[in-house]
């Protein structure tokens, strides 16, 4: 068996005196599209933010190809933090795209998919614009280059989020709810490149409430609630008969019921 | 009373050095602030507590006394403190540290303008913490606090006015002095009055035209 593009070990997340994740373990296949849904609040973002670093685990661990992100198994047992640069090299393989976009509103859309490849890996101005200008092309966004963000409309800003993270190569794609601040009519072209970059073979880690693309798309789903995650499976497993309870209830209270009948 | 326009004509070269140091005190004091501020700003959000305390300390009381007592103090006091400064160089020291504290604070709501996800992104493709004040936070900061720190410039010109009293000869030295040799009061306050005036307003629009020329960096909310 291969390693897992990601595994997740006994993660507990706390803010404070809260705890929003209570252990999750998770494993996250090579080449494949995983979903992640459940109820706005059950820690869908915090799970995906502790895979790309963004938040550090309370405990637990996470293993990026096999190796441990910013934190090791330790000799007691608690996990010790790694150096600094281990860290980075380890993120470098995790690309992210978020809900708000995140594109940084004083670079083109050309400036923001080039600047780490500047600004990081030292790679010359046109070599960075000429790899950057193929990720736009990737995105159908070539003719937009030298558009700035305030210029652009929300799923092709999506879109160039998406291009800028591309650029550095990643080997995992995290997504979280990249579709959710879009107008409907926008959604289908970012979903659209999703999809694209799904069929190329990219591990793709995606919360999404478009039920409809996690039936079609993705080869596995992990349904979270209140914290746990409560079932992976196959979408064939996870929206066909007998449901849990509370996905029932899940998919009465926040989606299209229509659309994981499809399945 | 009649308007005496010859007697404006014959002050035109004394007024014209007069307005030259107001400019020159203005833009200096200014650019001083701005940077002074800046350091400030950075010092206190990414410094240690120990540094960040009592430069909060300093700021606050700057910013709660009068700017002509902490120019009197800076003049006056200054020697007993071995700090023996000339009018022009105490006034740009005090209109810099006064225009510092307002200038750090226009920062800091900057900086906590920038949305959190945009340093998230930056992290995420690996620009490590200088990296991202250098290309992220700084570029953004600007736009975020340029109408503010326009309106800061202009307050600090009429602030120059306040430098008269520690005799820099500068537009309120030389031209209320005109006015009381030549019982011209009314003359020589009314053109003051026209020069801020006149300033204030071509900083103005300078600040509008800077901002609309920058607006297609604007910020774009989901
Ligand atoms: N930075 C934070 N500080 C405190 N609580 C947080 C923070 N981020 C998320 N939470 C809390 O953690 C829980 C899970 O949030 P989140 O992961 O955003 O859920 P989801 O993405 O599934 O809607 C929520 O109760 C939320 O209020
Ligand atoms: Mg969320």
């Amino acid at each position: 068996m291969t390693t897992p593009a990601i595994s997740v070990r006994g993660l507990i997340k706390r803010f404070g005196d809260v705890e929003v994740l209570h252990g999750i373990d998770l494993d996250i296949p090579q080449g494949q599209v995983s979903c992640l849904i459940g109820p706005s609040g059950s820690g869908k973002s915090t799970l995906l933010r502790c895979m790309a670093f963004l938040e550090e685990a309370t405990d637990g661990l996470i293993f990026i190809n096999g190796e441990p992100l910013g934190y090791a198994p330790g000799p007691q047992g608690k996990p010790v933090r790694l150096p600094a640069a281990r860290i980075r090299a380890v993120r470098s393989q995790i690309g992210m795209v978020f809900q708000q976009f995140n594109l940084w509103p004083h670079m083109t859309a050309l400036g923001n998919v080039s600047e780490a490849l500047k600004t990081v890996h030292g790679v010359r101005k046109s070599e960075a614009e000429e790899r950057a200008m193929v990720q736009l092309k990737k995105v159908g966004l070539a003719e937009r280059a030298g558009h700035y963000p305030s210029q652009l409309s929300g799923g092709q800003q999506q879109r160039v989020a998406i291009a800028r993270a591309l650029a550095l190569e990643p080997k995992i794609m995290l997504f979280d709810e990249p579709t959710s601040s879009l107008d409907p009519e926008l959604t289908g072209e970012v979903l659209n490149v999703m999809r694209a970059l799904a069929a190329d073979g990219m591990t793709m880690v995606v919360v999404s409430h478009e039920i409809g693309f996690a039936a079609a798309v993705c080869q596995q789903i992990a349904f979270l609630d209140n914290g746990k995650l409560l079932m992976t499976g196959t979408p064939q497993e996870i929206f066909g008969k007998p449901r849990h309870p509370r996905l029932d209830q899940f998919l009465d209270t926040y989606l299209d019921r229509g659309a994981a009948m499809l399945v | 009373m009649n308007f005496d326009t010859n007697l404006i004509v014959s002050m035109m070269p004394e007024l014209a050095r007069a307005f030259g140091v107001t400019l020159l005190t203005w833009l200096v004091g200014v650019i001083g602030a701005a940077i002074l501020g800046f350091l400030v700003a950075v010092a206190r959000r990414y410094g240690s507590p120990w540094l960040a305390y009592p430069l909060r300390l300093c700021v606050e009381v700057i910013r709660g006394t009068p700017f002509l007592i902490q120019l009197f103090l800076l003049y006056y006091g200054g020697p007993f403190i071995g700090l023996s400064l000339d009018p022009i160089p105490a006034g740009l020291l005090g209109l810099a540290v006064y225009g510092a504290a307002y200038f750090s604070e226009i920062f800091r709501a900057g900086f906590e303008a920038v949305p959190p996800g945009h340093v998230e992104a930056a992290e995420c493709v690996g620009l490590n913490r200088r990296q991202i004040i250098q290309r992220i936070l700084i570029p953004e900061m600007t736009m975020l606090v340029l109408p503010a720190s326009v309106n800061m410039a202009i307050v600090l010109l009429k602030e120059t006015a306040v430098l008269s009293i520690i005799t820099v000869p500068e537009l309120t030295l030389v031209i209320s002095a005109i006015g009381s040799q030549q019982y011209a009061f009314v003359e020589s306050l009314f053109l003051l009055a026209l020069f801020y005036w006149g300033l204030v307003e071509l900083s103005g629009r300078l600040g509008r035209h800077m901002e609309a020329r920058l607006s297609k960096y604007r910020f774009v909310t989901a």
